[in-house]
């Protein structure tokens, strides 16, 4: 367990939703649920999720930290924001779902191998490199994340699909020796660090 | 003019008539079989035009009796309007040609409808005098209030603002009820967001120093006795000395008292100080004076509270409210906000199953109390343990699981109970119950009942009847504040359960209403539902057998006994609805202008065809508040109906004499139908009782049939609203098929 | 129709050799012909995409999209940004509603590209190219432009989850958006009122890392377009175009189906539709070709 985490538990003791309201995007909504179940109903990959989101929601105000940062029920958002669009109450829930599995992560609570928690990362990190986003270096960054011997198996299993898109002009191997870029990198990346400054200082403050 | 009558008839050839039916023959038989003495037409008889040539008539010609044929009595009221005349109304555009298809093949039929009835209103007519008022009473605008809570200040209030003398009476030694010890009230203006002050310091003020408003303190009801326009009321007060007041109306707000939580065992309120009903935290919350709220064990800060909705109410187990009473989640989430107030960081949970904030600014308020951090859990309390802290065992309807919680203090939302005096009609409940089961509860009602409230020195008994679980009866879904007896109305919770707002709202309605009926009654006139009313119940006391039948069916109590046993009857406590006359066994009792013989005429002039000539004859009894009008709105869509029928409005179905129905059977009618309003506990009948009186005498009509050796299907009876537009005319025509099927009655002649 | 001027967001997806450049390609032919010019953001950004939040946060997030817009409103000056992608609409978008709102998230972005030597004003209009369509150009416009009506070709549209919600189409329902059927009726095809998977999502980012469970709603948008009789499936995002097409072979493989259903942008039907070639409208793009389009277009 990180230190963060055991600062946090500390700070708000019993108080799980003070916690999420100070710490997680949207996270001053969740009081604001009013238990009608209409998100958990939308939710297009609800049936995988340990916890639906108005579970969630009962679960941050039943104090129920363990369970809510541990499961990885929040990472199966697809962002399809149907629970936004229908929620009676105005809840941003994606938002929320994202806020949550963030917060879950920077504390170290997020499973291991958690595969859409690693798959975002390696996007970020895609990104943060050229500005752009490298969709080869992206897809094989994510068939080798568990190691080469699997890397190779997932490469192959979808071999006929990058051979389609390859015919297709839609992928390109040559971008994996430099690919689309933003000129002002530096000032790019510098922009980035300065948000994260801000964004680590505020959660620092928290504690 | 003296005393000489003169029938004029009047037919219309507009809408349509002219073109479906003969006029001249109408004519002829308004003058031959209905005697009038003329008859003239017109091409619209509500234009200015037609009107002018009735009151021409009336004012040259002398005309004392009127009988317009054109369309139902219940269209082109304010153009047919003729004071100083008797008036009848024969319904030949909803009640004939928009019933019937126009072609050839019914034409015959068709016109012999409209005969009927032209024939049929000229007989009525024969038979009717024009009403006036008794001049029984004059105007007195005393106003009585009963009650000082909060519903009863704000009636003051009102009444005296609209000019009225009040007299206020409170039992306790200060105005201002149970919401007067109130820390803070439920929000009644936008935004909603926060516990509103407590309006009742105020409103004491004003009532203080408002000259129209008389306060009894410390006083109940000795006696009432008299009617509306003549109340004399004995104010007794706790040291004995008394006064005698005039009243003109009265309003009953004696309001509510909170339900007994010693009877939830569960939640420990008998064994734990700190577990408190929501009518005690006010107390806490008072005697906080601005600081934390304590717990009464050992005046500690109270750091944590759970709220327990729906304690003992909105359930059926033995000894709980059966009832949801309405505001208590309202009430909770403005009391946990005090401890968001006034406790800082203290946990608040509110558990609850579902969730109810009725009113236009609940929804808000709920979303106000999330916004201050109020936890809602939906969940069901099943036990509180009691302890240095107290553990509330529940279980989480969400996660699907029993847990427990640990708090300082534990609030029961528990319900409101009516503060109603006693049923009038308990014993009446005990006689009549159909099974031990019932008859028990009944008893229980009795020996339990609370002392009166109004003293009403009346046959019928001395408190407002109830409706369900000791709350007045009220007409709930159409009239609220009228209570079954008149100029009598009950505002607040003693009604129904309902929060400040609700009970200001209502205390200004029947504050109004009182007035209203204080007016009336100055003028002769009848209170709702035939408000304005002059015609009046009177009794020929030759013929009557001291049978007391009217004074007990009397849905209003408005019928006092003499010293000698006849009944008394008391113009301003009547409402017309002509459920005695319909109940009397020797048919003694009369309007001027509706009477046992006035609808008997009717029924005898409807030319019954022989036999062969295979035309069956219907009666159809239709209630006019609800089944006429549902039948005028079919007639507008075109619905078809028999033509055998003939309907009769009535003013109620509790009016209908079963005489009617004998003889309707004797002179050779094949079916009757009969139709009034629903009669349960959600009755709608406008005279409370008046459809169930009917039912209860219509069961016997199967002696009669049998006498008469006549299938009982011929006579029935339905329940009909308003809304019911298909299902009307198909009861009729039910009865046509039905006819078909048994073949025609052999009292043809 | 006086040209329109836009300041056009064309997102990593739509570059040269990736996922979407045939998006890139049938759109800029379907301006040229409704005589919209776009004007590329210099230097522009990835926007993160929705799936970025896991690794960036909310502030880096949001400062992605608000370089892009602070970058056109120094360079595209006046002019509304206009994405293609659904993503990068939405993500654009949500940016500037929540600087909007925050005044904090405002100054804190603002710091942030100050290192970059930009500055964030907030001004400029967001849009999808589809509201440009629909309240610009409108349905007749479009109609009035056709030289080749796709006569006889039964369309499934297909719009997805991030076109739609959560901000959608002024006037459309979120449950029932008409607009997509509007195009395929106005370029002379028939569309599909009842295909009940107009907006069921594609598992978006997760057909990458929840393959099976995305790879299952998937076919339950194709087998609905099937049933209903569809010839081919039209749709305004590229990521549901891509999902809906590129794994048809793998489903086949799991599920025993014998998908080949091609999917297209509604920029590829209307470039047809105008009268343009089978390369200006990318149906050399198509990874499940669209045969009837190509016999069209070669006519
Ligand atoms: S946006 Fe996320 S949480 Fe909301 S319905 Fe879609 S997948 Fe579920
Ligand atoms: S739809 Fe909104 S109010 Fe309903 S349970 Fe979900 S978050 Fe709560
Ligand atoms: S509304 Fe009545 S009175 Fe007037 S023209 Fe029609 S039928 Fe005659
Ligand atoms: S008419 Fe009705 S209210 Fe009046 S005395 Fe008769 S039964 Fe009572
Ligand atoms: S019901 Fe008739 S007979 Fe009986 S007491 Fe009344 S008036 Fe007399
Ligand atoms: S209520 Fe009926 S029986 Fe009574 S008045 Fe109504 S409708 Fe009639």
């Amino acid at each position: 367990m990180s230190d963060l985490n055991t600062a946090m538990i500390e700070k708000y003791r019993s108080n799980f939703l003070k916690e999420v309201e100070a710490n997680v995007e949207e996270g001053e909504w969740v009081k604001m649920c009013m238990q009608c179940g209409v998100c958990s109903g939308s939710c297009p990959l609800g049936k995988h999720w340990d916890h639906p989101p108005q579970e969630i929601f009962m679960m941050i105000r039943a104090n129920k930290r363990d369970e809510v940062l541990g499961t990885d029920s929040m990472w199966m958002c697809t962002s399809c924001y149907n629970c936004i669009a229908r929620c009676p109450r105005g809840l941003p829930i994606t938002h929320i779902m994202h806020g949550l599995a963030v917060y879950s992560k920077r504390l170290g609570l997020t499973q291991k191998k958690q595969p859409t928690a690693e798959f975002s990362q390696i996007f970020w990190d895609n990104l943060m490199k050229k500005g752009r986003v490298n969709e080869l270096k992206l897809g094989l960054s994510m068939y080798f994340k568990d190691g080469f011997g699997q890397g190779v198996k997932n490469a192959m299993a979808n071999q006929k699909l990058g051979q389609n898109m390859m015919k297709a002009k839609r992928m390109n191997p040559m971008e994996f020796f430099g690919g689309h870029s933003v000129k002002d990198l530096s000032g790019f990346q510098s922009m980035v660090k300065k948000a994260q400054e801000i964004e680590e200082g505020n959660l620092k403050e928290a504690k | 003019m003296a005393d000489e009558k003169k029938f004029a008839g009047y037919v219309c050839t507009g809408c349509g008539l002219g073109e479906r039916l003969d006029a001249g023959q109408l004519e002829t038989t308004a003058t031959r079989d209905g005697k009038m003495q003329s008859c003239k037409q017109h091409e619209m008889l509500c234009s200015a035009e037609g009107v002018q040539l009735i009151k021409d008539d009336i004012a040259n010609e002398s005309v004392t009796h009127v009988m317009i044929a054109a369309c139902s009595k219940r269209a082109k009221v304010e153009a047919f309007n003729f004071p100083e005349v008797a008036m009848t109304r024969a319904n030949l555009r909803e009640g004939v040609i928009w019933v019937r298809p126009e072609s050839d093949e019914n034409q015959e039929t068709t016109q012999e409808m409209a005969d009927d009835y032209i024939r049929m209103a000229c007989a009525e007519l024969k038979s009717m005098s024009q009403p006036s008022a008794s001049g029984e009473q004059t105007l007195n605008k005393n106003i009585l209030v009963v009650g000082g809570g909060i519903t009863g200040m704000t009636a003051a209030i009102e009444a005296a603002a609209a000019g009225y003398p009040v007299h206020l009476v409170e039992k306790s030694g200060k105005l201002g009820g149970a919401l007067g010890s109130y820390y803070k009230v439920i929000p009644t203006r936008s935004p909603y967001d926060a516990p509103a002050e407590n309006p009742v310091p105020g409103m004491i003020e004003a009532i203080e120093a408002d000259d129209r408003i008389t306060v009894h303190l410390n006083s109940t009801l000795a006696k009432t006795e008299g009617a509306p326009g003549r109340f004399n009321v004995e104010v007794a007060t706790e040291s004995g000395s008394s006064e005698t007041l005039s009243i003109g109306a009265i309003v009953q707000a004696s309001g509510w008292k909170p339900y007994d939580a010693s009877q939830l065992p569960e939640f420990a309120h008998d064994k734990s100080a700190d577990v408190v009903t929501n009518h005690e935290l006010e107390a806490l919350a008072v005697a906080a004076n601005g600081g934390p709220i304590k717990r009464p064990s050992d005046g500690k800060e109270i750091k944590s509270v759970c709220f327990i909705q729906n304690a003992g109410q909105c359930s059926d187990k033995e000894g709980h409210l059966s009832y949801f009473s309405g505001v208590t989640d309202l009430v909770s989430i403005k009391q946990a906000m005090y401890f968001k107030e006034l406790n800082g960081d203290c946990d608040t949970t509110i558990l609850f199953d579902n969730l109810r904030t009725p009113g236009a600014g609940g929804e808000d308020f709920y979303r106000a109390g999330q916004q201050a951090m109020v936890t809602f859990s939906k969940g069901i309390a099943s036990e509180v343990m009691p302890g240095d802290s107290l553990t509330v065992k529940f279980e989480d309807k969400i996660l699907n699981e029993q847990t427990e919680m640990v708090c300082d203090l534990v609030v029961l939302a528990t319900g409101m109970e009516p503060n109603s005096g006693p049923d009038p009609y308990a014993q009446l409940m005990v006689d009549e119950a159909e099974d031990e089961e019932e008859k028990a509860k009944a008893q229980a009602i009795l020996e339990n009942a609370p002392p009166s409230i109004l003293n009403l020195q009346y046959r019928q008994g001395t408190d407002l009847p109830h409706l369900k679980n000791g709350f007045n009866d009220s007409h709930f879904i159409c009239f609220p504040y009228e209570t079954r007896r008149t100029g009598i109305y009950a505002a607040g919770p003693v009604r129904r359960p309902m929060d400040a707002q609700q009970a200001r709202d209502d205390a200004t309605g029947a504050a109004l209403k009182a007035i209203q009926a204080a007016e009336n009654a100055g003028l002769g006139r009848a209170a709702h539902p035939r408000s304005g009313d002059l015609s009046f119940p009177s009794f020929r006391k030759e013929g009557c057998t001291q049978c007391k039948r009217c004074t007990v069916e009397c849905p209003f109590g408005a019928i006092n006994e003499d010293e000698e046993g006849y009944p008394m009857y008391n113009e301003s406590r009547c409402r017309r609805c002509g459920t005695c006359m319909g109940a009397c066994p020797v048919r003694v009792i009369s309007f001027e202008n509706y009477s046992v013989e006035t609808v008997n005429q009717q029924i005898k002039n409807v030319e019954i065809p022989e036999e062969w000539d295979e035309k069956p004859r219907i009666l159809v009894l239709a209630c006019e508040n609800d089944a006429y009008p549902a039948l005028d709105q079919a007639a507008q869509a075109g619905v078809e109906i028999n033509p055998w029928a003939r309907v009769i409005p009535v003013r109620c179905l509790g009016s209908v004499s079963l005489s009617w129905v004998t003889d309707a059977l004797n002179n050779g009618y094949d079916g009757i139908v009969m139709m009034g309003c629903r009669r349960d506990d959600d009755y709608q009948c406008h005279f409370v009782r008046g459809s169930a009186m009917a039912a209860e005498r219509m069961s016997k009509v199967g002696d009669t049939l049998d006498t008469l050796n006549l299938e009982p299907e011929r006579v029935i009876l339905h329940e009909v609203a308003i809304t019911d537009v298909e299902r009307a005319p198909q009861l009729i025509n039910d009865m046509a098929e039905t006819v078909e099927k048994i073949g025609l009655s052999p009292f043809k002649f | 129709m006086a040209k329109i001027e836009l300041s056009f967001y064309p997102g990593c997806s739509s570059q040269k050799g990736a996922t979407s450049s045939n998006y890139l390609v049938s759109a800029q032919t379907m301006c040229e012909e409704l005589d919209i010019q776009l004007n590329e953001i210099p230097d522009w950004n990835c926007c993160g995409a929705s799936i970025g939040y896991g690794g960036g946060g909310e502030l880096p997030r949001l400062a992605l999209s608000a370089r892009n817009i602070a970058l056109s409103e120094e360079h595209n000056s006046g002019q509304e940004i206009v994405a293609t992608c659904a993503a990068c609409w939405l993500s654009t978008r949500e940016a500037k509603e929540r600087l909007h709102e925050d005044e904090q998230m405002f100054k804190d972005a603002n710091a942030a590209l100050s290192e970059a030597g930009l500055k964030y004003q907030g001004e400029a209009n967001v849009r999808h190219m589809v509201e440009v369509l629909v309240e610009d150009i409108g349905f007749d416009g479009i109609k009035s432009k056709v030289k080749k009506p796709l006569e006889g070709l039964k369309i499934a549209g297909y719009v997805g989850c991030q076109t739609n919600r959560p901000f959608g189409i002024a006037g459309e329902s979120f449950e029932n958006p008409k607009y997509l059927d509007n195009i395929v009726e106005a370029v002379g095809a028939d569309s599909i009122p009842t295909y009940e998977k107009k907006v069921q999502c594609c598992g978006g980012a997760l057909a990458f890392s929840e393959p099976e469970k995305s790879q299952e709603m998937i076919k339950g948008i194709i087998e609905a377009a099937y049933d209903n009789g569809a010839d081919m499936i039209v749709t305004p995002c590229p990521l549901c175009q891509a999902n809906v097409e590129i794994y048809q072979d793998n489903i086949n493989d799991t599920y025993g189906t014998k998908f080949n259903m091609p999917v297209v942008y509604y920029s590829t039907l209307m470039s047809v539709a105008f009268g343009r070639s089978a390369k200006d409208a990318a149906l050399d793009g198509q990874v499940i070709p669209a045969k009837q389009l190509e016999e069209i277009a070669s006519k």
